[in-house]
């Protein structure tokens, strides 16, 4: 009976354990952002990483962003085809498209897709930057690691993430119509009139909205394990995977939240 | 000119320094030796305020190094590091002059280059490695590049960690004899830490040994060689038996 209570005990202190280890871990990265926006807004800064960042984030994630969004948007206008004949509703496909794409699959796939393509770039280089000494080095020469390497990042992301998501709903939209046409037999005009009569502004400033707060992640989940990563390969390898697993469970926890606070008021 | 008293650091349970008490004389060369994993690097670390002491005091000019303008005092400070640390997203010229063009005293980008130039010529290198990148360099060449990068702005102190590790014997004179001479003719105070007695010989004035945590040993470098300090003894002559416990 002893024997049982104590592995109770210890069984329930794991738990114990593993979930003051997450909320501590959720803590760090709470203070590490704030610290990343404090250091926004305080000088000097660095315009030549910000623009590199802002190339290698954005401009380098277009062709996956895109080619993602163009399935995503002719799948979604097969489905909903699909499904709509089920009663007799095979005409609200060009507006579920676009609401689908603009309110949800857009910044959320693209978001994943970026934080795959971009947290786990950050993560490794910066990693690899902390295991070669290199962000000591940075200190050493008066530099501030987290303006030089995380703020830029962190900015960049956040600014041309909107810019991605604007650009795959663009082409999602066009997917759906592409299939929508040559596929499923809509005439192009009344597909494109259905696109642009049923969506509203707010439904593309949402998504938009979305976008920028899931590159602050993605950027944010990318510095900030990067830049704690453990010692050797095995420690980079590490910080690149929590980094990419991380930004997506928040991704997608974020995007519900918002969808709440949008939708529902 | 830097003072440690009773500096203690631990990360989780290890503990690496245990007290370690130590004069730095300005405008000498100390060298610490001690084998690998006793905190060397840490002690290094300790001072330049990139890891923060558990206990004791670090102090520079008899003012406590954790306070005041942190910017002013790493422009006292130049460090090579052990592997080099350059910059991989920035060339040559850019990892020599990257203080250069930061601060108050930043210089244009012409100037800077230029200057990143003469130190480059100063440690045996041409202008043209100037657009190389640190990856297309060897080892010893990129100590030469980091070693360029430390000296870059003439500080008054300068940290060596480790600068012969993984060069060959030829390159490792090389860099040695620069160390000398470049801490010399700036008048630098020099503190370097490696466990290679060529270096030990070649750049040091004065030498202390750090073993457990402690500086176990200090004096000169003719001190060192006439002790019967067990610790040094062994050291020196890369025993394999005596009292520092050799893993075999």
């Amino acid at each position: 009976m002893t024997q049982i209570n104590i592995a109770i005990q210890q069984f329930l202190g794991a738990i114990g354990h593993l979930a003051f280890d997450f909320l501590a871990q959720i803590g760090r990265i709470a203070l590490f952002g704030m610290s990343a926006l404090r250091h926004m807004v305080t000088g000097p800064f660095y315009p030549r990483e910000f623009f590199t960042s802002l190339v290698q984030i954005g401009w380098f994630s277009l062709p996956v962003v895109g080619l993602t969004a163009v399935f995503t948007g002719g799948a979604l206008a097969l489905q909903i085809y699909a499904g709509g004949a089920r009663f007799s509703a095979e005409a609200v496909v060009p507006s579920i498209v676009a609401i689908g794409m603009v309110r949800e699959l857009g910044p959320v796939l693209g978001g994943l897709m970026v934080a795959a393509r971009v947290a786990s770039s950050i993560a490794a280089e910066l990693g690899t930057m902390k295991v070669t000494e290199q962000i000591d080095a940075l200190q050493t020469l008066s530099t501030h690691p987290m303006k030089y390497l995380a703020v830029p990042r962190i900015l960049a992301a956040t600014l041309s993430m909107p810019i991605l998501v604007a650009v795959g709903d663009a082409i999602g939209i066009m997917g759906g119509y592409l299939v929508g046409t040559h596929r499923l037999g809509f005439n192009a005009a009344t597909y494109l009139k259905n696109t642009v009569d049923f969506l509203e502004s707010w439904d593309v400033g949402s998504g938009l909205i979305k976008g920028a707060v899931f590159g602050f992640i993605v950027a944010l989940l990318g510095c900030y394990h990067g830049m704690n990563s453990g010692r050797g390969a095995q420690g980079v390898g590490r910080a690149t995977k929590s980094a990419v697993v991380g930004a997506s469970v928040l991704i997608l926890a974020s995007n519900y939240l918002l969808t709440e606070v949008f939708f529902t008021s | 000119m830097i003072t440690l008293n009773s500096v203690h650091k631990s990360f989780k349970d290890k503990h690496v320094l245990r007290g370690i008490t130590l004069e730095i004389p300005r405008s000498g060369s100390l060298v610490v030796i001690g084998g690998s994993g006793t905190g060397k690097s840490v002690l290094l670390k300790c001072i330049l305020g990139l890891v923060t002491p558990d206990r004791g005091q670090i102090l520079l000019d008899g003012k406590d190094v954790s306070v005041g303008d942190r910017e002013a005092f790493l422009d006292r400070f130049g460090m090579l590091f052990q592997g080099g640390a350059l910059f991989d997203s920035l060339n040559i010229w850019e990892n020599v002059g990257f203080r250069l063009r930061r601060g108050p005293k930043a210089l244009n980008k012409s100037d800077a280059r230029d200057k990143a130039i003469e130190k480059l010529r100063r440690v045996g290198l041409g202008p043209e490695v100037a657009n190389l990148y640190p990856a297309e360099l060897s080892g010893g060449m990129q100590k030469r590049v980091g070693l360029a990068r430390a000296i870059a702005t003439a500080p008054e102190i300068i940290f060596f960690d480790e600068p012969t590790t993984g060069l060959d014997p030829i390159m490792a004179g090389v860099i040695n004899d620069l160390i000398r001479e470049i801490v010399t003719e700036m008048g630098a105070t020099a503190v370097t830490i490696t466990h290679d007695m060529t270096s030990v010989r070649a750049i040091a004035d004065q030498v202390a040994m750090i073993h457990d945590g402690t500086i176990k040993w200090h004096g000169t470098v003719s001190q060192m060689n006439e002790t019967t300090d067990p610790y040094v003894d062994q050291f020196i002559h890369g025993r394999a038996t005596g009292p520092i416990a050799a893993l075999r």
